[in-house]
């Protein structure tokens, strides 16, 4: 069964239609906004907790959950701190609500501050995205303009809505790096305890939520949990944003349930997979730090968090990047690796060491150049970097190495075995 | 993590415009009382877009005077976050090619090498007539397009060398193209029209 059109949130996804407040009323948005406030703080923690909502940007941590670990009586101020640092290889779905539907992500920022008693929220959107951070600027001054949010608006919870931006560092997605990079300083992951919750922003307490994750508060508060949870599959709930990058006839954005199977996503939103089902490799199901998955698990599979984590991959941000076999999967996956070294922050000794070796391994791989003992000192390596840093960048970028070991070891062996027998002909 | 240094030449002063001043003043009045070292990032965006899109020491030393803070915290911003451009780039244009795997897959390499040809052998050097520069970045969040480059603010989304090359002329000729898909589709919308929400289309 396919998602149907009326349970999509997402309508202005492509940017068809009209981004601005009047737009986006007549999709629905700010509908009434106030009768929801007035079911109380308690009354949409508990409605977010029964839609079974995951956290979007990655970790699938319940979002109700979440929410109620903040405070209810504190002196500090709470925070909600939204994360717009959208950065993951293959990942490009927060820039289509930002740009397309800000005032989703808008009216879910006050609903979720609300529920969580904070006054002030922070959308942090990363450097690159300038036209987008334009956009939401621009949305945001309508919504106050129109008295939807700010002091004294006419939905009774005095609420600030600021946006800061950041400059070009993958890691200040990492929520505790992004509020470091948010107080002015290098984004360099904290240790937790204390979590965000007790001591977060400015050592106040605060959430830290994806961009999706607040943008589809709106329409589970007016539809109902039990219709977001109706969706997907049990502990799987609710639409997805998919992104499919790579080898596909037609690579695109698109809303879909929870629990979609791979080849039906592709086949029908993408065009398929270049040259045919056939000529698929292999497939990275949810952005570049989720470890790959061969064309022959990808058969039957379908995406949702609890699926893929038992294939020892994830579902991440349902970023599927998908490998034909005209692709050098070596060079692929060192690509990868170069990108994990690149934007390390060089705190943790495991990370900021490990992970330009493990490039500089692949790099000789790619090119035969290597011992084949050396695939399971890779391996080891990687699980040395792997759980030993502060942040999970280490498992990030030990992950996709796992993956190529795991299912193409045989392609590095060959690899090795044809340089080797080159040099030997070259030789005699 | 990247080895980012300033570069050895340097202009003697920098000043903030008035507007660019003014600006200031509100940007660091948005953070709560105490904690306007929040707004380091967004100043220095602007002192480099002010200084022809490259961030001078002079630079460093006024924001961290205007925000109380030591000159080394603004110099280890400066320097660890890559969107700061720590010598002179191109007058005209600094090309970002984004190169990461799923732009790779698409054929960012031959973008690099449009790059190579066209502007300078390596990354981070100026065209011999002072009008580009280029570098290869990591994942710029629009892999559904991918490849892409960034101009500035804009991005030049599904290109192919040849359209790559156009893109650059209109940069040369002092006139860009349209941002967004160089093969006009709608934003990340499949090629030939949405599969779903039909009824949303103008």
């Amino acid at each position: 069964m396919a998602l149907s059109d009326k349970d999509r949130i997402f309508k202005n996804l492509y940017g068809f239609q009209d981004w601005r407040l009047a737009g986006a009323k007549a999709r629905g948005a700010w509908d009434n906004t106030k009768a929801l406030i007035d079911k109380g703080h308690d009354w949409m923690i508990a409605e977010v907790k029964n839609s079974g909502l995951r956290g979007r940007g990655g970790a699938g941590f319940p979002t109700g959950l979440k929410w109620s670990f903040m405070p209810k009586s504190d002196p500090r101020p709470n925070y909600l701190v939204i994360n717009a640092d959208e950065s993951e290889p293959g990942s490009c779905k927060d820039r289509e609500i930002m740009r397309h539907d800000p005032h989703l992500l808008i009216e879910g920022a006050l609903l979720a501050s609300f529920a969580m008693r904070a006054h002030a929220s922070y959308i942090y959107v990363r450097g690159e995205f300038v036209r987008e951070r334009e956009r939401l600027e621009a949305a945001v001054a309508e919504a106050y303009a129109a008295r939807l949010i700010g002091k004294g608006n006419i939905h009774g919870w005095d609420f600030d809505l600021l946006i800061h931006h950041g400059a070009g560092a993958y890691i200040c997605g990492e929520e505790t790096a992004l509020l470091e990079s948010l107080e002015g300083k290098k984004g360099m992951p904290r240790l937790k305890p204390p979590f965000p919750a007790n001591v977060g922003l400015f050592g106040a307490p605060t959430t830290v939520n994806n961009v999706e994750s607040i943008a589809v508060v709106p329409d589970i508060l007016r539809r109902g949990a039990t219709w977001f949870a109706g969706i997907g599959k049990p502990n799987n709930t609710g639409t997805k944003l998919f992104q499919i990058s790579g080898h596909v006839e037609k690579p695109c954005v698109v809303e879909e349930e929870m629990g979609v199977p791979l080849r039906e996503l592709l086949d029908r939103h993408a065009g398929g997979v270049r040259g045919g089902w056939n000529n698929l490799l292999a497939v990275i199901p949810g952005g570049s730090s989720m470890p790959l998955l061969p064309a022959d698990i990808c058969q039957t599979l379908t995406l949702d968090f609890d699926t893929l984590t038992k294939l020892k991959s994830g579902m991440g941000t349902a970023a599927v990047i998908v490998m034909d076999k005209s692709t050098d999967i070596i060079a692929a996956i060192r690509r990868i690796a170069y990108f994990y070294k690149h934007e390390s922050c060089g705190q943790c000794t495991p990370c900021r060491e490990g992970t330009g070796w493990m490039w500089r391994v692949l790099q000789r791989m790619e090119r035969g150049e290597a011992e084949k003992r050396e695939i399971d000192l890779l391996w080891d390596v990687s699980t040395r970097v792997e759980g030993h840093t502060i942040c999970a960048l280490g498992d990030a970028a030990a992950w996709p190495i796992q993956g190529l070991i795991r299912h193409f070891r045989g392609e590095i062996e060959a690899r090795i075995d044809r340089r080797q027998t080159e040099q030997r002909e070259a030789a005699e | 993590m990247a080895v980012r240094r300033l570069s050895p030449d340097q202009p003697a002063k920098f000043a903030f415009t008035p507007e660019n001043a003014a600006w200031a003043k509100a940007i660091i009045a948005k953070y709560p009382p105490g904690k306007q070292a929040s707004a380091v990032i967004p100043l220095l965006w602007r002192a480099q877009e002010q200084h022809q899109g490259w961030l001078p020491e002079p630079a460093l030393r006024l924001v961290a005077d205007m925000l109380g803070l030591a000159y080394i915290r603004v110099y280890e911003i400066a320097t660890f976050y890559t969107m700061f451009q720590l010598a002179p780039v191109g007058l005209k244009a600094h090309v970002w090619v984004c190169g990461t795997t799923p732009c790779m897959l698409r054929g960012a390499e031959a973008l690099v090498e449009v790059c190579r040809r066209r502007i300078h052998h390596d990354p981070h050097h100026v065209s011999e007539d002072g009008d580009f520069s280029w570098e290869e970045v990591e994942c710029l969040g629009c892999c559904a397009n991918a490849p892409l480059v960034q101009i500035g603010k804009d991005t030049y989304e599904d290109l192919t060398p040849e359209l790559l090359e156009k893109v650059l002329d209109g940069y040369a000729k002092g006139k860009p193209p349209k941002p967004g898909s160089q093969t006009g589709r709608q934003a990340s919308c499949p090629e030939g029209g949405p599969t779903t929400l039909r009824d949303y289309v103008k």
